[in-house]
């Protein structure tokens, strides 16, 4: 199979939403998720629940379809899914269900969910032993919710080093978010704050993971762009 | 030494166990009964954590586990475990189709000292809610046990209602277990968990059947149906609030005409503190109370 490229995944939105106009809160997220699943995520579209694969959990579950997409063109199910997004009959929902979609790890929409599930699941990894890691996506203003900073300050007690946190930062938070190195820092996280349309920014950035401390990496989108 | 085990000593010692016996078993508390469980952090530390003072965490964190295949217990006291992250058992298990069990103690008044805040009489009442849930509200520590090993692994989210009310014997109960405890003419009282000893001092001489279910969900409905007889007239004494058995006593007796009557928690906020017992008395949840409660009933 040839790789997709993104102009597929774009293609592919197009058919979810059925315009040519994206979602715009699925369009901050499209280049960070194009570059962990093309470049950083050790995944098996043949196998979706295959035991040595990268775990990848969309906390913001909302403005899913970029992640369909990217899913879809990979090869985790067909593309003709995508002509039913959120139609009754449909598998792919405007948030995304573990029990529906191979691929998807969790079930999100609540916000604040997705990041303490992906400390149990970062956990659950180690405990087996398992070289696998877990990257669980955030949006800055999700991060308004307190399950987030309990869990901030759980992953470092743990040391899990298997864990990243990926906030994209599309400044739609309503409370001052102040700066990421401080806030996140301060709790024991290494922080890199990235150009998030940079594909190789957000490569390095998400590649650059510690032993024993989990890692976070800010995908900065731009005030007033989605 | 005391022969007599508390629910919650029952429930580390359980816990420990299945720690030992199963590689896919793990424990996650928020702080509560680290002394208690410090053989199960200690002795297996990768799947053993104590998450501090983080309810919702707790519980996240244990669906994780749940998701890479673990059986998760997690236990704190009744209103930390049930009311607090209820957003996170419903979606985070229950929405996500994943196991795991709830291992509470100091279930209704335990900690009368303490307030409301640490009251946990509504916990059944929110947990039924959820689609799938299983609540086992055991009346005795060899009752946890029994129950926590038959249900830890059973793929459900699953609450086990321990506290230090207690009966003096246990029966040999299952999940999903009905049993009569005396039959006689007159009403079916069904004492459910740590109500079945006062249930029964409160009947003493009164011509009734005396059913006993430490197994909420799931529960014997035609088991109660037929216990119950032609004409039945059905009195729960629960535990938790009034009522709460409602839905399923009726869904059991939907055959037929039938009376059913609750003793049970008054619905309201206590503004006492004291002592369990002294609560159970202005409740009418001891013998005496529950006794004259069935002679208003049954006058």
């Amino acid at each position: 199979m040839v790789s997709p490229t993104l102009e597929d995944v774009r293609a592919l939105m197009a058919r979810a939403t059925g315009d040519e106009k994206h979602d715009e809160s699925s369009t901050s997220t499209l280049d960070a998720l194009w570059v962990l699943y093309d470049r950083v995520l050790r995944v098996d579209p043949a196998d979706p629940d295959w035991a040595e694969r990268d775990r990848f959990v969309l906390s913001k579950g909302h403005g899913p379809v970029a992640y369909y997409a990217i899913l879809a063109a990979r090869g985790f199910f067909p593309r003709e899914w995508l002509d039913g997004f959120m139609r009754h009959d449909g598998r792919l929902g405007s948030h995304p269900d573990r029990l529906l979609v191979p691929g998807v790890e969790a079930s999100t929409g609540s916000l604040g969910h997705g990041l303490p599930m992906a400390v149990g699941v970062a956990l659950g990894l180690r405990a087996k032993g398992s070289s696998s890691r877990t990257v669980v996506l955030c949006g800055d203003a999700e991060l308004n919710e307190g399950t987030n900073w309990e869990a901030i300050l759980l992953a470092p007690h743990l040391r899990l080093g298997g864990l990243t946190l990926l906030v994209i930062d599309n400044h739609s938070s309503s409370i001052a978010t102040g700066s990421w190195q401080d806030r996140l820092g301060s709790f024991g996280w290494p922080v890199r704050v990235v150009d998030g349309h940079d594909h190789n920014a957000l490569e390095t950035a998400l590649r650059a993971t510690e032993p024993d401390r989990p890692t976070a990496v800010v995908a900065d989108i731009p005030e007033g762009e989605w | 030494m005391s022969a007599v085990v508390t629910m919650r000593d029952q429930a580390a010692a359980t816990t420990i166990d299945l720690l030992r016996e199963d590689p896919r078993a793990a424990l996650v508390l928020a702080e509560i009964s680290t002394d208690r469980f410090a053989r199960a952090l200690e002795g297996f530390p990768d799947r053993a954590v104590n998450v501090g003072i983080m309810e919702a965490t707790m519980v996240g964190v244990a669906a994780g586990l749940a998701m890479e295949g673990f059986h998760p217990i997690v236990h704190t006291i009744a209103p930390f475990l049930t009311e607090r992250p209820f957003e996170q058992l419903k979606l985070d298990f229950g929405y996500q189709g994943l196991g795991g069990t709830l291992l509470g103690t100091g279930a209704s008044y335990d900690y009368a000292t303490e307030g409301a805040t640490h009251h946990g009489t509504g916990d059944v009442g929110v947990l039924l809610t959820i689609p799938g849930v299983e609540v086992l509200v055991p009346g005795h520590a060899a009752e946890l046990d029994t129950l926590v090993r038959a249900a830890y692994a059973n793929g459900h989210l699953t609450y086990v209602r321990g506290g230090a009310a207690a009966n003096e014997a246990s029966l040999p109960v299952t999940p999903g277990s009905l049993h009569v405890v005396r039959r006689g003419g007159g009403p079916t009282l069904l004492a459910v968990g740590p109500m079945l000893d006062r249930t029964v001092a409160a009947a003493d001489g009164m011509d009734a059947t005396i059913a006993y279910t430490a197994s909420v969900a799931p529960f014997d409905l035609e088991g109660l149906a037929s216990i119950a007889g032609e004409r039945p007239h059905v009195i729960t004494v629960e535990p938790f609030y009034e009522g709460t058995l409602a839905a399923t006593v009726t869904a059991a007796l939907r055959h037929t005409p039938s009376r059913f009557d609750t003793i049970g928690v008054p619905r309201r906020f206590p503004s006492a503190y004291g002592t369990a017992a002294e609560h159970d008395r202005d409740n009418g949840l001891d013998a005496a109370g529950i006794r004259a409660r069935l002679e208003a009933l049954l006058a």
